[in-house]
């Protein structure tokens, strides 16, 4: 890679450092497309890209929650259980025969509270945030095989409706309900980080705590606020999840937190925190989904592939970072 | 009668006591739901029961928790040790299956050999990424943690590789002077890390590292070399676990072989009494975090819980083990005196936190 060449030629001077990670990411993802579509004739079809939406669209919404909690420079990993318990607990309480409309909202509650006593503890008893969603991502795990040790198929009209229902053109491309729920979400984290005060409070607590604190911003309001977000996006990941499945499994998404920071990284957002955009996290859950559907369409290369190309990825991304002199602590 | 207050204050102040007091809690709690739970029988010359068993079962936690503890105390964390375990295991599984006479000792060194090399490249790669290129630990090792599992896979061509030999199987499940052959193994490793820690100003130096690595190498330590050692002796520790795993059920299986050791081998860690932050390090507070962690396991099977739900469990003692070596929330509930409290005295809140645990 020549990256540093990037930051000084000429043509590029004037472009915002802090913009070149997210540029780099799409400029990837579009080889990356290049590739598929020079390699294979089907690769073209717009439902590929679709495709790659409507299997990835929890794990965007995931994602979005992950990049508040990274630009305030933490880390949750208990997003992949999360997502599973929500679906767990959706599942079962449409099995005991709870109406849609009220499952919806429990399932949509839990998430956010284990988020909020989460930032509570990292906030309030100084706690590492590695070890406070550690503990979370044991207890939502445990939770699900506590409900049941089997998945729980839905049967339930609105689930499937949500699960089946088509919105594409009369060509036969469509995309999923969910896809839909995952752009708004994403386009409301987007607005939130850019143009509200709580987004703002996060990039300025993720460039330096201390000085946040000192500039009178609210930083245990918003520490504690991320987490929640983190929480609430992961329960609607959840959601997602079980439209996508009709169903709630146990161990469904064990893992999912390292994809998850895996896309959020390559996103370019820093690690350490205060730097990085949603758009960037979109784009890396986009490359985590070319990834995999170059390797379904190849054929050849195994599954375990996947996740070789992930972490080279993240290593030249981590490294790019470097280069560039983004700061690390 | 002050003098046995101030004898009492010194037990329960000591950083054991708690982890102690948590291990001894659940075996007493084990002995009265099932009576026969500390029995030991004699059958053909070997040691067997559930305290032999919980013995061997934590030998790999412990192994990694060896590893983690010093990586901890430098400030860094390695979330490679699970995918470590299991590219070792598959590749000495690898090496034996294709050989002629599995049993030959020469065929099981020459795979153990070549499997710890390449786990000492796995931990040489970590160690330049954060020593050298300067890549926060967690992030340094989440790469592998992720490719490694799927380099795991890679050797063993996404097969499962059995293995029928003797000698290999031994590492797992041999016996030695009548105890299972691992528990020797594990502590053979301990007493290592312990002498090469606490025998020589190794561990200080380490401790230093983790403590200010700048003001370290400003005090002529080479800090980017110690922080580079460290990882390479947690791969190597993983190595050796991963052997343990493999041989318990003589097959390597890429995606399972360390599952989740990481975290396991991080909250062992915590619990033993050393800090995420670095600058100590208590090797036989891991070990003690080790023990607990497989008793709380053996507990959870023994009343068939679903092991899965074993990590509520799991999850309560993180917190609680957390809160009580958190500071700031020692600090709620004592009334602030002069100067920092020693870190383990015990206050009777933490007492009333840790008994449920």
């Amino acid at each position: 890679m020549t990256t540093t060449s990037l930051t000084t030629g000429p043509s590029w001077a004037r472009l915002p450092r802090r913009h070149v990670p997210v540029l780099v990411t799409l400029a990837l993802l579009l080889v990356m497309y290049g590739i598929g579509v020079s390699q294979y004739r089907a690769f073209s079809n717009i439902q590929v890209i679709f495709n790659v939406f409507i299997d990835n669209g929890f794990l965007l919404v995931v994602a979005v929650g992950m990049t508040f909690v990274i630009l305030t420079g933490g880390i949750d990993l208990s997003v992949g259980s999360v997502v599973a318990m929500t679906a767990m607990v959706s599942a079962w309480l449409l099995q005991s025969g709870l109406p849609a409309l009220v499952v919806l909202v429990i399932a949509l509650l839990i998430g956010p509270t284990l988020g909020f006593l989460m930032g509570c503890a990292i906030h309030f008893f100084d706690l590492q945030p590695f070890i406070v969603t550690l503990a979370g991502m044991f207890f939502a795990r445990g939770m699900c095989t506590f409900i049941s040790d089997a998945s729980i198929p839905i049967t339930d009209g609105f689930w499937t409706t949500m699960s089946q229902y088509r919105i594409g053109d009369p060509r036969g491309n469509f995309v999923s309900i969910s896809v839909l729920i995952a752009f708004a979400v994403v386009l409301v984290a987007a607005y939130v980080l850019s143009y509200t005060r709580l987004g703002r409070n996060v990039y300025a607590i993720g460039g330096n705590p201390q000085s946040a604190l000192l500039m009178g911003l609210p930083v245990a309001r918003t520490r504690i606020a991320v987490y929640t977000i983190s929480g609430l996006c992961s329960a609607i990941g959840g959601i997602l999840l079980s439209f996508y499945t009709l169903s709630g499994a146990p161990l469904i998404a064990v893992g999912m937190e390292l994809d998850v920071i895996a896309a959020v990284v390559i996103g370019g957002t820093v690690l350490t925190g205060g730097s990085g955009y949603i758009f960037g996290t979109v784009l890396g859950v986009l490359v985590l989904g070319v990834i995999q559907t170059l390797i379904t369409f190849d054929g050849s290369l195994n599954s375990w592939w996947t996740k070789i190309v992930i972490g080279g990825l993240l290593f030249a991304f981590i490294l790019f970072q470097r280069l560039i002199g983004i700061r690390y602590k | 009668m002050n003098n046995a207050k101030d004898r009492y204050r010194t037990i329960l102040g000591h950083r054991l006591f708690w982890p102690v007091a948590v291990l001894v809690v659940m075996l007493l709690a084990n002995t009265i739901y099932r009576p026969g739970f500390l029995s030991i029988e004699v059958n053909n010359g070997h040691l067997y029961g559930t305290p032999i068993d919980i013995l061997r079962l934590s030998a790999p936690l412990i192994l990694v928790a060896l590893g983690m503890t010093l990586v901890i105390s430098t400030g860094g964390i390695d979330l490679s040790v699970g995918s470590t375990c299991a590219i070792s295991g598959a590749i000495a599984c690898l090496y034996i299956s294709q050989a002629p006479d599995q049993n030959n000792l020469v065929t099981v060194f020459t795979a153990l050999a070549m499997a710890l090399g390449v786990a000492l490249v796995l931990g040489a790669w970590n160690g330049v990424l954060v020593s050298v290129i300067g890549i926060q630990p967690i992030i340094a090792t989440l790469i592998l943690m992720v490719a490694g599992r799927g380099l795991a896979q890679l050797v063993a061509e996404g097969q499962i590789i059995t293995i029928n030999s003797g000698p290999f199987r031994a590492i797992g499940l041999g016996h030695f002077l009548t105890l299972p052959l691992a528990i020797f193994i594990a502590l053979g490793a301990a007493l290592l890390v312990a002498a090469l820690t606490r025998r020589t100003a190794l561990g200080m130096i380490v401790e230093s590292v983790g403590g200010n690595r700048e003001a370290s190498r400003l005090a002529g330590i080479r800090s980017a070399r110690i922080v580079f050692l460290v990882y390479v002796v947690s791969a190597a520790c993983a190595a050796v676990a991963g052997f343990m795993m493999t041989a318990n059920v003589s097959s390597a299986d890429g995606n399972n072989t360390g599952l989740w050791v990481e975290l396991d081998a991080i909250l062992a860690v915590v619990i033993g009494g050393t800090s995420l932050a670095g600058g100590r390090f208590y090797l036989s507070g891991s070990i003690l975090g080790a023990l607990i962690i497989q008793t709380l396991t053996t507990t959870v099977y023994a009343m068939n819980i679903s092991p899965q739900t074993a990590l509520l469990f799991k999850a309560v003692v993180v917190i609680a083990v957390c809160l009580i070596q958190a500071p700031a929330f020692r600090a709620k509930f004592r009334r602030r005196g002069r100067g920092t409290p020693p870190p383990a005295t015990p206050s009777p809140q933490q007492q009333k936190q840790e008994v449920p645990a």
